[in-house]
């Protein structure tokens, strides 16, 4: 594959070293004298803690140190301020929310004597009541959980709603059809392949923390260290090394986290603490949690008037969702989809129950997931009371081209689509006609053919800051660009890979800006101490944000290099013009063929070549991006189901996902991040779960219980394409690293309920397991939350 | 990361070698072979045995071959060798059905066939296919050797009747004219543990049933057998009906449990269904 000279595809600069195992990990990090830390957790959802006795794990040869929520406290450091403005406990001192929670940390000379110390820590606990269904939290007999809250005297954590209500609720008091559905989006775990983890190194003589993380947000931790620490911010250096995949699993500071600083400033010594996969799926984060209840109303004809949602939220134990501080319940307003409808509303609870915290991760663009899983279900719901295609519904209510700018019922603004146009492409990739009547022939014989559709609009790149903070941190993001005098560029940005291969695509945006090769310019990541501040990878907000800041830099320093090569050319730098053809970039005389290439501006621009009186030298710049308004990718994704009618067992035979993500840099990274998102899609539609029995078991903590798709559940995938560029973003650009996430389980849904057809079904949860499907066949669905009796 | 306690390890020369370590170490030794569940189980702490004695290195446990009328399974012989032999595809479709379903490439090519049975999972999948076609397993300890018929074999979840001073050695199955076998199996994914599976045997005189085994597994099926099922069946012709009837006397006679993996209807429902399936499969095969 060769190298293009700014977008296209090029192998990934990344993969030279990951494809060696050369690639560094936070676990590969070993420093001289370094201890390592371990965790001993509550086997318990809900328990006082009576006592805790660490004398015999302290008298362990190898033991340093064992650290107990006492101790923390003593340090103001037993609670954490979470994310979203609550507070979690780092280890427990009072009672202990969830099965897996933090109650103590050993700090040993190998990773086996901290595990052995674990089982020399006695605890004694006093079980209470755990609130485990969320349907139930609320009664006025529930267990409080946060009894640590002054005053409290329920779980409920908030009431957020949005849309107007009057105006919905009159036009579902008008309308000719309506449709009720509830639905859950059960809890599930990012489950990235590395771990959770932290090597924390305490230098007493300098004062300085150096934490390695795998964060997708070094910037916003640091600041964050400094806070709950008290740390002073610049002698913090947060290092996040090659990351596992992240999926959201990453953005959060974890009881672990400051463990091992603590561990760290308590032994003088560096702490290595690293997450077990059960740890992983038990402790740090999970995703969706979302009891929904959704309305449709609709003309008889089959135009869509309004939606009406009220939702319940199942926060955990600690409300520790990620997402900007004016949302409670992130974008989830955002449920009206790609349809032009008049009216809209959402009631969301937010509610504390005896489970892990956590609630936004796993590309879930801030709950934009669990938004158009429930407006996709309902199309399909609306078009199966009126005996419609569902695809003939979709594109008479989709919103049409010339309407964009669009301002939605509950206040977004969708900056460009054409969906109509997408649509139809998968239509036609499909071959829809051909599969109806494909699936009419089958169901004539008794088999089971269900063919799902979703289309998906989608809102990310976060900011703008005045809109969106993470604990009142504005989301723009800075870039700094060294130019060097042969031409060869640096780039240093504030957000950090996990697997999107910003070392390539950034590289390709500064490559196309200055007509330069994308193998001369490096991207910097990762380090607090290297790159300049910014809010970091999530949300698919790397390209939108960091991304434009790195178009922008480049276009500065280009306009840098307009004023030297204006004194080397002698000219005026109005009369140059920009030009970049198979040999680069450069700046050219208006109407002559005299010119300077970008590299030879680079010289001349660290040479003694005398300059303009106000040009400076060098060629460097830095640039802060302050998104005007979100980004709105969207897609049309078709999926083709077989279902085993005995056994319940689904196959996906088919999908086709075509995207649109404005201009794409490097089309093969895009396509190969919707591949992850369909495969994620196929996971949480089919079999990824995590349920609890009443007494608050986690029933999915390792991978033998939360599975995660391989390649034999996954077809092979169809993809296409359409590109309507974003108005506002510098290059055109949408983000994409979700958006295969969002769109694909409703169509996997879609297509499985639509096989079912002939028994009736209307609905059933996720994951639709055989199971799940016999039982839902036989008109006894499974109530997926809980564990299944 | 996961990490064991501490314990000592051995490397057995010899079956008798291994025989002396078990007696020297004591029952809270334990033979390691592929290791896919007994590592696993000892990171996670829930088995913590004082000694692993190796016996990875006992060539005399991995043959696999026919002895006049016997098919001959050593303990060692990994399931991808299993899957890998042509005379077992042959004689006994069965193995390399299961085979095919159990975990993964990367787990067959360690995991042992000896090792599955004695780990006695009461979902695994050999066992069911055992009990079908009702092998013998080959027993040796300090004193000398024994058979055990594959259906006195399991006495319980995770309990053979290996004692601690012994060593499954092989399996033996007879190799019959007119026989065909076959193996169903559902799974939330692939690799998984099954919801339920079925193993079917069955050998056919003249379109006559002369002799029927049926193996089932994670249904809570006694000795991972159905005798009652079998018992129908013999002397009948093995048509649609037949086998419909039998896969119900099959289900009804099951005892699952709910799980994750499905509620204890469906899993009745699954028991019956795939014993269809795996009869119907078997009694084709009888008569090619």
């Amino acid at each position: 594959m060769s190298t293009p000279m700014g977008f296209g595809r090029m192998h990934r600069k990344e993969d030279a070293r990951f494809i060696r195992g050369r690639g560094g990990y936070v676990d590969d990090v070993n420093l001289p004298g370094m201890l390592y830390g371990a965790i001993l957790r509550s086997p318990h959802a809900h328990a006082r803690i009576v006592s805790i006795d660490t004398s015999a794990a302290l008298a362990h040869p190898k033991v340093k140190a064992v650290i107990t929520g006492e101790t923390l406290a003593g340090l103001n450091l037993a609670w954490m301020p979470t994310l979203s403005a609550d507070t979690q406990a780092v280890l427990a001192t009072d009672k202990v929310r969830f099965q897996g929670q933090e109650v103590a940390f050993v700090v040993a000379e190998d990773r086996y004597s901290a595990r052995d110390a674990l089982e020399l820590i006695d605890v004694e606990y006093d079980a209470l009541d755990a609130v485990i269904d969320a349907r139930k939290s609320l009664d006025p007999d529930a267990p409080i959980i946060r009894d640590d809250h002054e005053g409290r005297a329920d779980n409920k954590i908030f009431d957020w709603e949005a849309g107007d209500k009057a105006t919905t609720d009159a036009v579902f008091a008008q309308a000719e059809v309506t449709v009720t559905q509830d639905m859950l989006y059960p809890r599930v775990h990012p489950a990235p392949l590395e771990t959770c983890g932290a090597v924390a190194d305490f230098d007493k003589v300098t004062g300085k923390l150096t934490v390695w993380c795998p964060t997708q947000a070094p910037h916003a931790h640091r600041t964050l260290y400094a806070l709950v620490a008290g740390l002073p911010e610049h002698k913090i250096r947060v290092i996040s090394p090659d990351i596992g995949g992240g999926f959201g699993n990453k953005v959060g500071i974890y009881p672990g986290y400051v463990c091992a600083i603590v561990g760290s400033i308590v032994t003088g010594k560096p702490v290595k603490w690293m997450e077990d996969r059960s740890e992983n799926l038990m402790s740090t984060s999970f995703a969706r949690d979302y009891h929904m209840r959704g309305e449709v109303a609709a003309t008889r004809d089959g135009k869509i008037q309004a939606i009406r949602v009220k939702v319940l939220a199942d926060h955990g134990a600690f409300n520790g969702t990620a997402q900007p501080t004016k949302f409670p319940a992130g974008f989830f307003h955002v449920f009206t989809g790609s349809y032009d409808l008049r009216a809209a509303h959402c009631e969301v609870t937010g509610v504390y129950t005896n489970k892990a915290p956590g609630g936004v991760a796993y590309a879930c663009s801030f709950r934009i997931t669990e938004a158009v899983y429930l407006v996709e279900r309902m199309i399909d719901v609306l078009a199966m009371e009126l005996g419609a295609d569902p695809a003939e519904l979709r594109m008479k209510n989709l919103l049409r081209s010339e309407q964009f700018p669009y301002t939605s019922p509950t206040g977004w603004e969708y900056d460009s689509g054409d969906y109509q146009k997408t649509l139809q492409l998968a239509m036609d990739m499909a071959g829809y006609d051909a599969l109806r009547r494909e699936q009419a022939e089958k169901r004539d014989r008794g088999e089971l053919m269900g063919i799902g559709i979703a289309f998906f609009t989608e809102a990310v790149g976060a900011g703008p800051r005045k809109h969106m903070d993470i604990l009142g941190l504005g989301m723009a993001d800075g870039a700094e660009l060294r130019v060097h005098p042969t031409g060869k560029a640096v780039l240093r940005v504030s957000c950090q890979s996990q697997g999107q291969g910003h070392e390539t695509t950034f590289a390709q945006i500064v490559a196309s800006e200055l007509g330069i090769s994308p193998d001369d310019v490096d991207v910097v990541h990762g380090d607090t101490d290297q790159t300049p501040f910014g809010l970091g990878t999530y949300g698919s907000r790397s390209t939108p944000v960091s991304g434009a800041a790195a178009a922008m830099v480049s276009r500065k320093v280009r306009e840098r290099a307009r004023q030297v090569a204006a004194a080397m050319l002698e000219a005026s730098p109005e009369d140059l013009e920009w030009a970049v053809n198979e040999s680069g970039g450069a700046w050219t005389v208006a109407g002559t063929g005299a010119g300077k290439t970008i590299q030879e501006i680079a010289l001349a621009a660290h040479s003694s070549l005398e300059l303009p009186e106000g040009i400076e030298g060098h060629l460097d710049a830095t640039c802060v991006y302050n998104p005007p308004n979100l980004t709105y990718p969207f897609g049309a994704y078709i999926c083709v189901v077989d279902v085993d009618p005995g056994t319940g067992q689904v196959k996906v035979r088919r999908f086709i996902a075509v995207d649109d993500c404005g201009v794409r840099i490097n089309p093969m990274i895009v396509e190969g991040q919707v591949h992850g998102g369909l495969a994620d899609g196929v996971g949480m539609a089919l079999m990824q779960l995590m349920a609890f029995d009443e007494d608050g078991n986690h029933l999915g903590a390792s991978f033998m219980d939360y599975l995660l798709p391989t390649a034999m559940e996954c077809p092979s995938w169809e993809l296409g394409e359409t590109v309507t560029p974003s108005p506002h973003h510098p290059i055109g650009a949408k983000g994409v690293g979700e958006s295969a996430t969002v769109g694909s389980p409703p169509a996997v849904v879609n297509a499985v309920l639509d096989a079912l057809r002939p028994f009736g079904v209307r609905h059933a949860d996720m994951p639709l397991t055989p199971a799940g499907v016999w039982r839902a066949m036989q008109g006894n669905p499974i109530r997926t939350d809980l564990a299944i009796s | 990361m996961q990490v064991p306690a501490s314990f000592e390890f051995e490397r057995a020369e010899s079956v008798p070698h291994a025989l002396e370590l078990l007696e020297r170490y004591g029952p809270e030794a334990r033979l390691v072979a592929g290791g896919h569940s007994l590592i696993p189980m000892m990171k996670l702490r829930l088995a913590q045995p004082d000694a692993l004695i190796d016996i990875n290195g006992l060539a005399e446990l991995s043959q696999l071959g026919v002895e006049g009328d016997t098919l001959v399974i050593g303990a060692l012989v990994r399931h991808a060798a299993l899957l890998a032999d042509d005379a077992v595809g042959a004689y006994f479709p069965i193995f390399h059905e299961a085979e095919r379903v159990i975990a993964d490439p990367v787990v067959r090519n360690r995991g042992t066939v000896g090792g599955s049975l004695c780990q006695a999972d009461p979902s695994e999948d050999l066992s069911a296919a055992f009990a079908a076609v009702r092998a013998d397993a080959v027993i040796v300890g300090p004193g000398g050797s024994r058979t055990v018929p594959i259906r006195e074999f399991h006495v319980g979840p995770y309990e053979t009747v290996v004692e601690p001073g012994e060593i499954l050695t092989e399996l033996r199955v007879r190799i019959k004219p007119g026989a065909g076998s076959a193996y169903e199996k559902v799974e939330r994914r692939v690799g998984d543990w099954p919801v339920a599976a079925v193993g079917a045997y069955l050998r056919t005189n003249e379109g006559m049933i002369v002799e029927a085994g049926l193996g089932l597994t994670a249904v809570g099926a006694e000795h991972f057998a159905a005798p009652d099922a079998e018992a129908y069946l013999i002397g009948k012709a093995a048509g649609e009906d037949v086998l419909r009837e039998a896969a119900r006397i099959a289900a009804a006679s099951c005892a699952p449990q709910a799980d994750q993996r499905g509620p204890v209807d469906y899993k009745r429902h699954l028991a019956g269904e795939l014993t269809y399936r795996a009869l119907s499969r078997a009694a084709e095969r009888s008569r090619a």
